[in-house]
């Protein structure tokens, strides 16, 4: 295939993952749109008053970073791991199987269609938590660019699950048992400086802080770490991650008998 | 002449280690109409499978068009269109988006693959449909979805896996003619079908597969001409209810009093009629007890099985 037909492959599956996240918007979109309302109404509204300031700024302010990038999080797994497993299921994945589009470009379809979910629920929650603060950017370049490169290891991640999966379980086990623990140790609701320095510590094993501190980082100019080494890690997950799969697609792990 | 297939001793161990298939050596002529048989399990799906890149080989060579499988696979994989044994298309998506989606996988624009799925859907008789969810299609509609899936891309060679499987008589002969019409314009096809009057009808190359080995690989007429018994029904009135002895024939009777009568190949039935011209029952019709390319695969088939029991035996 020339460039202009790979072009042709890769938009055809980003348009079509696109197309199912949409059409699908009531299982899609608007759950975490509720759900963030109702973080932003109870920690920030209710409980938020009564910690007062984190990291120098009202509650409400310090989680709102945090709990767009759980839902970038969150939304660009599911929508790559269900939609790829899916395909598996309904055996459709044989309708790609049997083209010539290259492994890297189905790859980077998926992905790109787990990040186009991610950052689209993003956006939404995003413009939720205006109804409860004043959102100002301290820095786009990097609010932006650590959005889209998160929501690209996650994609990834979701990818590979998807691909080991056998069962409609198998797609729900590592989303409950090690994204929602990771998110919510991440830093999302609390400064890890509160933590004891063991606590501190173990925390920083955990790659979701440096992605949510990153972002916290771009919106308000405050993190517990060191930015240039959560993007420097974040792109190091990237490429082992897309290795795996592209290794995992190659052999027909899961797919191919 | 270039093939349209090659395969060279093509072996295949799924992982609970069963073999499916041994050493199966296959080529099928460019614009050839040909039939893969076997029964059940035979090997037919995990050949095609290969072929398609749908299965790992275990060992092997694969050749589309001269392009290697372990080498070309884009440029194999871009002579190819596959229509399987089961729906396998998204079913909430519409019958034109899954048509426009597949030509994307190969590189084509939308608005051209528009106008070749027109072309498709209207000789499938799915042009009304266009718009509407697959999933609200009838089962004969899903399968000439998949036959114009596979066809959106213009492959020079077509694979169906038991197209007709489940459809009812018109709309196969319907689909017999579409089919001959694509031929007629050049695309190879490879069929496997359980319906061998629809092998019989539409091929002219012929391949019985049966535990993973090929047993028989020939043209039709060729195939044919091995048959060397033939059963004729003959439906008397009044119904018989006990088969007439006639020297040099072996009859039986069916259930509703007609005569089976087993021949040897190219003998004439004249002796036969002269036989029972006296008797006090009339001859009211003749047919074939099945159709020809059956009685061949049934004797090849059972005596592949009775040479493998043989073995197991031993």
């Amino acid at each position: 295939m020339n460039a202009h037909q790979i072009w042709i492959a890769f938009t055809t599956i980003v348009v079509k993952e696109i197309r199912r996240f949409t059409r699908i918007w009531a299982q899609t979109m608007l759950p975490p749109a509720i759900t963030m309302a109702l973080y932003f109404v109870i920690f920030g509204n209710l409980i938020g008053p009564r910690i007062g300031e984190m990291g120098g700024y009202d509650y409400m302010s310090f989680i709102v970073p945090g709990l767009i990038m759980m839902s970038v999080i969150t939304n660009s797994y599911a929508n790559v791991v269900s939609s790829f497993f899916s395909l598996k299921f309904q055996r459709s994945i044989e309708e790609i199987l049997v083209s010539p589009v290259p492994n890297w470009v189905v790859l980077s379809g998926y992905v790109a269609g787990g990040v186009a979910r991610g950052v689209g629920v993003g956006i939404i929650v995003t413009l939720l938590s205006l109804f409860f603060t004043d959102l100002v950017v301290h820095n786009v370049l990097v609010t932006a660019s650590m959005v889209i490169l998160t929501a690209i290891v996650f994609s990834l991640g979701g990818f590979i699950n998807a691909v080991f999966a056998t069962k409609f379980d198998d797609i729900s086990i590592v989303p409950t048992f090690v994204l929602t623990p990771l998110t919510y140790l991440g830093g999302v609701f609390y400064s890890i400086s509160l933590l004891p320095e063991f606590w501190q510590n173990v925390s920083q094993a955990n790659p979701i802080l440096y992605m949510v501190n990153a972002f916290r980082y771009g919106i308000l100019g405050v993190s517990d770490i060191d930015i240039r080494f959560a993007f420097g890690m974040v792109i190091v997950f990237i490429v082992l991650l897309f290795s795996t799969a592209l290794f995992l697609l190659s052999k027909g792990k899961g797919i191919r008998s | 002449m270039t093939n349209a297939l090659e395969i060279v001793s093509l072996n295949k161990t799924y992982d609970n280690g069963h073999v499916a298939l041994k050493d199966v050596s296959l080529n099928v002529k460019k614009g050839d109409f040909f039939a893969l048989l076997g029964p059940n399990g035979a090997g037919k799906s995990t050949t095609l499978g290969i072929v398609s890149s749908l299965v790992n080989k275990t060992s092997g060579k694969v050749k589309i068009f001269d392009y290697d499988l372990d080498r070309e696979l884009e440029k194999a994989k871009t002579c190819l269109g596959v229509v399987p044994q089961e729906v396998n298309f998204n079913q909430f998506e519409k019958v034109e988006h899954i048509l426009v989606t597949q030509a994307g996988y190969y590189g084509i624009p939308a608005s051209e693959a528009k106008q070749t799925a027109e072309v498709y859907l209207k000789s499938l008789g799915l042009w009304e449909k266009r718009n509407e969810p697959a999933r609200m299609l009838s089962g004969g509609m899903k399968r000439r979805v998949m036959i114009a899936r596979a066809l959106i891309h213009k492959p020079k060679l077509l694979i169906l896996d038991e197209p007709t499987a489940g459809v009812d008589i018109e709309l196969r002969r319907s689909m017999w003619k579409f089919l001959q019409e694509i031929n007629d314009a050049g695309t190879t096809i490879i069929l496997t079908t359980h319906y061998l009057e629809e092998a019989e009808e539409l091929c002219r190359n012929i391949a019985i597969i049966d535990k993973g080995e090929i047993l028989e690989n020939s043209p039709k007429h060729e195939l044919l001409s091995k048959l060397t018994k033939q059963t004729y029904v003959f439906e008397t009135t009044p119904p018989l209810s006990k088969a007439p002895e006639l020297d040099g024939y072996d009859t039986a009777l069916t259930y509703d009093g007609a005569i089976e009568l087993t021949v040897e190949q190219g003998r004439d039935l004249g002796t036969f009629f002269d036989a029972v011209k006296d008797e006090d029952w009339k001859v009211l019709g003749i047919r074939n007890k099945s159709n020809r390319l059956e009685e061949l695969f049934l004797s090849l088939v059972s005596s592949s099985q009775d040479l493998n029991s043989k073995e197991q035996t031993k």
